[in-house]
This record gives C-alpha cells, structure tokens and sequence, in this order.
C-alpha cells in the first residue's frame, strides 16, 4: 500500500436485512483527489459512504482509512478517526437552532480547548472561503438551499479534515450555486491537501471537478476511469448514464408481465 | 450571546418561581412550620385506650394548636399506651396538667386535649403527664347506656 | 373459519412480541441516556438551554390552568360542603386535592401536551432532517450531547411545574371562596394548614410529579430518537409522545398513591 492512499475498499459487500446492497466493492482513493461515485437512485452509493464514516458495519470486507481497518476500531477511535472526516449531508444537515456561526464553531467548541477569540477568527476564515463571511449572523432558516450547502460546507472543513465526503451535493441547486459548489469543493480539495469523494447523480457537473468515476449499479461497480474515459466510454451503461437516455441497460419499465397480459388483451386466446 | 444572557435569566426566574412554589406549599399550605424540633420539647402520656388516635395528630388546649402526637406504643410493663407529645416550647404546662382524648364533632378526628391545673413547676423535657383520661369509645358509651337502662328498669 | 381464527391469534402474539421488544429497546435507550448524561452536567449551559424551552415555554399553560383547576374546585367543593355546613373546610378540600393528585396529574398531563411533544417533535426532526447522523459524523454522540441535556431539563422542570400548579390552585379557589363567596380567610388557611400534612401530602406529592417528570420525558426523548425519519413518521411520533405518556401518568399515579396513602 502506498502512503498516499487515503482510503482502501476491500471487497466489500453489505445486505440490509438479508437484501444485498454492496457485492464486492474495490475502490482506492489517494490523497488530493476528487472522486466521484456516481449510480442510480438507490443503487447503494450513500450506503458506501456511510461505510466508510463506520456508521453501519459491512458483512464482510472492509474500509481502511488512513491504514485502519474501520469497522473493527472501538467506539473512541471511531471517534478519533471521525474528527478527521468531514460530511456533507444531503440538505447541508445545519443545526437548526444555531446560527450559521455557531454551526461552523461547533465542532471547535466540542472537540478543542481554543480560546472564543481564536475560535472567532477561524470560523470567520472558514465562512470566507465559502464566501458567507456576511452571513454569519444568520440562522440556517434565513439562507436559500445554495447558501445553506456552502455553510455546511464550511462547517465540514472546520477542523482541516483529510478526508471529506458529499451525499448529493447538487441536488436542488439552481445552476448559478451549483457551479459555486462544484468549483468550492475542487479548490478545497487542492488548496487543503484533501480527498473528496463525492456521491452524485449529476454527470455533467462532477465531470468537469473530478479525478476520478466510479459508476455503481446493482450493488457492483459497473464501470470506472478517469472523465475522459468517462466521456468516450462505450460501454452501454456509462452511455446511457452520462448522456442521461431514458431506455438502456437501466430499462424504463418497471419488470412487469406482458403489457399485453395486464390489459386483459390475451384473454381471448385462452 | 445576548441570546443566552436573556435566556438564562428566565430560567433563574422559573426556578425561583418553582422553589417559591415548593416553599409556599411546605409553609403556607401544609403544616412543616409546627415540626420544629429545635423549639419543641417532648412530653408523655400513659392513656388506657387512645381509641383511633393517630401519630401527628394535634395537642391541643383550649382550642388551640400546641403540639403533635410524636409516637404511639404500646407498654408491655404497665400494660396500656405510651403516647409522645412535640409540644412547641413557647407553650409551658404545670405538671398537673391533664390530658384526655377528645374527639372533635361526633365524628371527627381524634386529637389530645390538654387542660392546665395549678401546680407551679412546669412540665420539662421527657416528663410524664401523670392525669390522663381514655378516649371515649362509642361502643362502650351505648353498652354502658343499655347497662344502666337495665338496672333502671329492675329497680321497677 | 379455522384460518381466521389463527391468523387473529398470530396477530395477537405478534404484536405482544413485538411490544415486548419494544419495550426493551426503550429501556436500552433509557439506560444509555443515562449511562450519558455526563456531558449534561459537566456542560450544565446544554441543560440550562433546554430548561428554557422545556420549563419556561410550559409555564403559561401551568399557571393558567392551574387557577382555573383552582377555582373549579373551590366553587364545586364550596357547592357540596355548605350543604353539611362545612364551607370552611374548602380549603382543605382544594388543597389536599391539589397537593395530593391534581397538580401532579394534571401538570404532567400538560407538561406531555406541551414539553413531551416539544422535544419528540424536535428531535425527531433533527433525526429526519440528518442532524443528528450529521453530529455522529462530528464525533458529538448526538444522545450525549441532544438527548441527555433535553431529558434532565425535563425531568428538573417537572416537580417545579407541579408546584406552580398546585400553588396557582389553591390562590384560584382562594380567590373564588374567599373573594368572592365569602368564605373566611381565616379558617380557610387554618384548616387547610391542620389537614394537610408536610410528608404524607406535600412531600408525596412532589415525589409523584418527579416520577412523572422522569416518565414524561423519557418517552418523549425515546419516541422523538425512534422516530422514522419522514413527516408522517415524526408526526405520529409526536402523537406516541402524548398518547403513552398520559396513559403512564396515569398508571403511574395509581401505583404510587397505592404505595403512598394505603392505610393512612
């Protein structure tokens, strides 16, 4: 393993309840590097992150971050290790009842003894890099789905974390904010020496930040390569997903027995 | 930070508010005021029948509250009840002092009646009231009631 | 015919099961909270905090109703003692019912309405709306750091609740037998004071509310913890909350008063 591994998934496999979600995952990503982990609805990706942030426990296999085997760590390594991921949460997750300053000092104010003047000065730097400086008297209540995402943003980088992890973070987003989003989060990833993985649908948007693609389908990882490959690839799947085609390997129809069968037209023949 | 500095007042308010309740309750709506151990002394009464007296029922002398009924047992030397009395201290009796069970109304709650007599030294700490007068059973009232019409009625 | 029958009765087991583990896995809950509750003292601002939103918020309806429960009572004893001639024992009457069952009762009732249904609606919606994964992502245990300091709020706010209550009664039937009746003020508080007894009434009383307080918020954290996270699942939640708590209270205060006033 090289050090410059930050995350190693080993053949990974999940069922919730005895339904499988995750068979046989292998992933690697390397620190500074943005990757994207795209799929259907429902095909498991948020799943994969909450593997890696240890929340739920894998029926076999496993996630090493930072060289240690995740699910296997005790409550207060967990714990340790946590402090150094940061998540964005689909709707950014604020505190509702906090303002947007105290959500970004929050985990200052948890997790370290720093005097509240210091704790000022890097709460008002983490809000600058998002550009919300201004907003930091605000209550999440008063800011719109862009801005919101951008404080929960800054929140997540607030203890300088190595790893940070997006659940769609470019849902909802008018294009104006989702630029915003997608170039925030490539400049962090570069300028704060971090890796970034990013769970998404949005094709278009995360090709132009990424490193790197993983498509999921089914619980298996279909495809995977660089935007370029991306791009270019032919495979069926990855056609269909990036150029969003409504019949492909992923099939419009729900499986059903024949239209025609449903519609009593075959009545006559029996 | 001006947020909290409000809110904290308002809950100093609430529980003030709630130990001033507490407060009221104890003093003003109950009776802890009568419990006083410091500025009470004990005082005892043997009593053939205390009927249904109760521990902390009231001592009274004419009428008014003067102490509680401490404890209730029964003597196996003597062979009848040991009645320990609270009497608050700003109240001194003679040692004559006589102490009967009195029922207040027809049906009422049983409480001690103390009646002072003359003699000059008062009752100190752990004395022993020497004249005490039983309850008034009601089933021994209307037997001795149908006794005496009985013999009434013989000597016709 | 058969089929239904034992399909009723595989209902019934069913649902006594999965009551069953239910109720084990509140008092898990119940337990961890406690095992937790750490961080709420040594953090005592987290609780502070809550006691505004638990205590505070819940005063208006306490005091109001508690008048009002006072004043009913007072006109209603008032009604039935003069017929035996022993209006001055209303005070009595509304203090000992007071003290004894209604201001605990009644109070925890509205403390489940009001602050029960409060922190199940709050922290099922910080579950729902991923808050609390979103803290466990922060390495901040989210039953340390919302839960715990909601529940002891709750369970500090409860017993003062219940005094307020009972006080603003017996001021309500104060007000409407003496100021308005016509009963003397005198005897009013004087029989009140001979009958009601510190330990037996008072105390017991108090010892009631903080059961309650205890109750009441332990399902309402649990039930807001539990929630699904949807709008429907937070909104029966909610309606969990109320409906649970005032069948425990009420429960609850048969057995203690059976432990507290047998024989007395």
């Amino acid at each position: 393993m090289t050090p410059e591994v930050l995350v190693e998934v080993s053949d990974l496999n999940f069922s919730y309840n005895t339904r499988p979600i995750l068979k046989g995952i292998n992933m690697t990503m390397k620190r500074g590097q943005v990757i994207a982990i795209m799929g259907g609805s429902g095909s498991g990706k948020t799943t994969l992150l909450r593997l890696i942030g240890g929340e739920v426990v894998p029926s076999s296999g496993y996630v090493k971050v930072s060289g240690q085997v995740v699910h296997q760590l005790d409550r207060d390594a967990l714990f340790e290790i946590r402090r150094k991921m940061g998540m964005l949460f689909q709707f950014g997750a604020l505190f509702t009842d906090l303002s947007v300053f105290d959500n970004v000092a929050f985990q200052m104010r948890e997790h370290t003894d720093l005097p509240e003047s210091m704790i000022r000065d890097l709460v008002l730097m983490k809000l600058h890099a998002v550009g919300l400086r201004g907003a930091h008297h605000l209550m999440p209540a008063e800011l719109s789905g862009g801005m919101a995402r951008r404080v929960a943003l800054a929140r997540s980088i607030a203890l300088d974390p190595m790893l940070i992890m997006y659940d769609e973070p470019f849902t909802g987003l008018d294009p104006i904010s989702l630029g915003v989003i997608g170039s925030l989060i490539r400049r962090m990833t570069d300028t704060l020496g971090m890796t970034s993985v990013i769970v998404t649908h949005d094709v278009q948007e995360s090709l132009k930040i990424v490193d790197y693609v993983y498509f999921i389908a089914d619980g298996v990882i279909a495809a995977h390569g660089t935007p370029a490959e991306v791009r270019d690839s032919v495979a069926p799947f990855v056609h269909q997903f990036v150029h969003g085609e409504v019949d492909g390997p992923v099939p419009f129809h729900y499986p059903a027995q024949s239209y025609r069968r449903d519609l009593n037209l075959e009545k006559a023949l029996v | 930070m001006i947020q909290r500095r409000t809110l904290d007042f308002w809950v100093g308010l609430f529980v003030m508010a709630g130990i001033a309740a507490l407060m009221f309750l104890s003093l003003k709506v109950g009776n802890l005021d009568t419990y006083g151990i410091a500025d009470s002394y004990v005082i005892k009464g043997n009593f053939d029948n205390i009927g249904g007296l109760k521990i902390r029922a009231p001592v009274k002398s004419s009428g008014v509250v003067v102490g509680r009924v401490a404890d209730i047992q029964f003597s196996t030397s003597t062979y009848d009840a040991i009645v320990t009395m609270n009497i608050d201290s700003r109240y001194q009796f003679p040692r004559d002092t006589f102490a009967s069970i009195l029922t207040a109304g027809l049906l009422g709650e049983q409480y001690i009646g103390l009646a002072a007599g003359g003699d000059e030294a008062m009752l100190k700490e752990g004395d022993t009231i020497m004249k005490t007068n039983s309850a008034m059973v009601l089933e021994e009232m209307i037997g001795r009631f149908l006794f005496d019409k009985a013999s009434e009625d013989n000597d016709f | 015919m058969f089929k239904h029958l034992a399909a009723s009765i595989r209902g019934v087991g069913h649902r006594t099961t999965e009551g069953i583990w239910q109720l084990g896995h509140a008092t898990r809950f119940f337990l961890l909270v406690l095992l937790k509750s750490g961080t709420s003292f040594r953090r005592f601002g987290l609780v502070i905090r809550e006691l505004y939103y638990v205590g505070v918020l819940s005063l208006i309806i306490i005091v109001v109703s508690g008048l009002f429960v006072g004043m009913v009572l007072g006109l209603q004893g008032y009604e039935t003692l003069q017929k035996y001639g022993s209006e001055s024992a209303v005070g009595t009457l509304v203090a000992l019912s007071l003290v004894r069952e209604l201001g605990p009762v009644v109070a925890a009732l509205l403390f489940a309405s009001r602050a029960g249904s409060a922190i199940t609606a709050e922290i099922g919606l910080m579950k729902a709306t991923e808050q609390l994964a979103a803290m466990g992502m922060m390495a901040v245990d989210p039953v340390a750091r919302v839960v715990a300091p909601r529940f002891w709020a709750g369970v500090i706010s409860m017993p003062f609740l219940a005094a307020i209550f009972s006080v603003m009664g017996v001021f309500g039937g104060y007000l409407v037998t003496v100021t308005f009746i016509g009963v003397d003020a005198g005897s009013f508080w004087s029989q009140m004071q001979s009958n009601v007894d510190f330990r037996i009434d008072i105390l017991n009383g108090f010892i009631k509310s903080c059961f309650f307080g205890v109750a009441v918020t332990a399902i309402a954290v649990f039930e807001g913890y539990d929630s699904p996270p949807t709008a429907e699942g937070v909104s029966g939640a909610t309606t969990r909350t109320v409906v649970t708590s005032s069948l425990v209270i009420l429960g609850l205060d048969f057995i203690l008063t059976a432990f507290m006033f047998r024989g007395i």
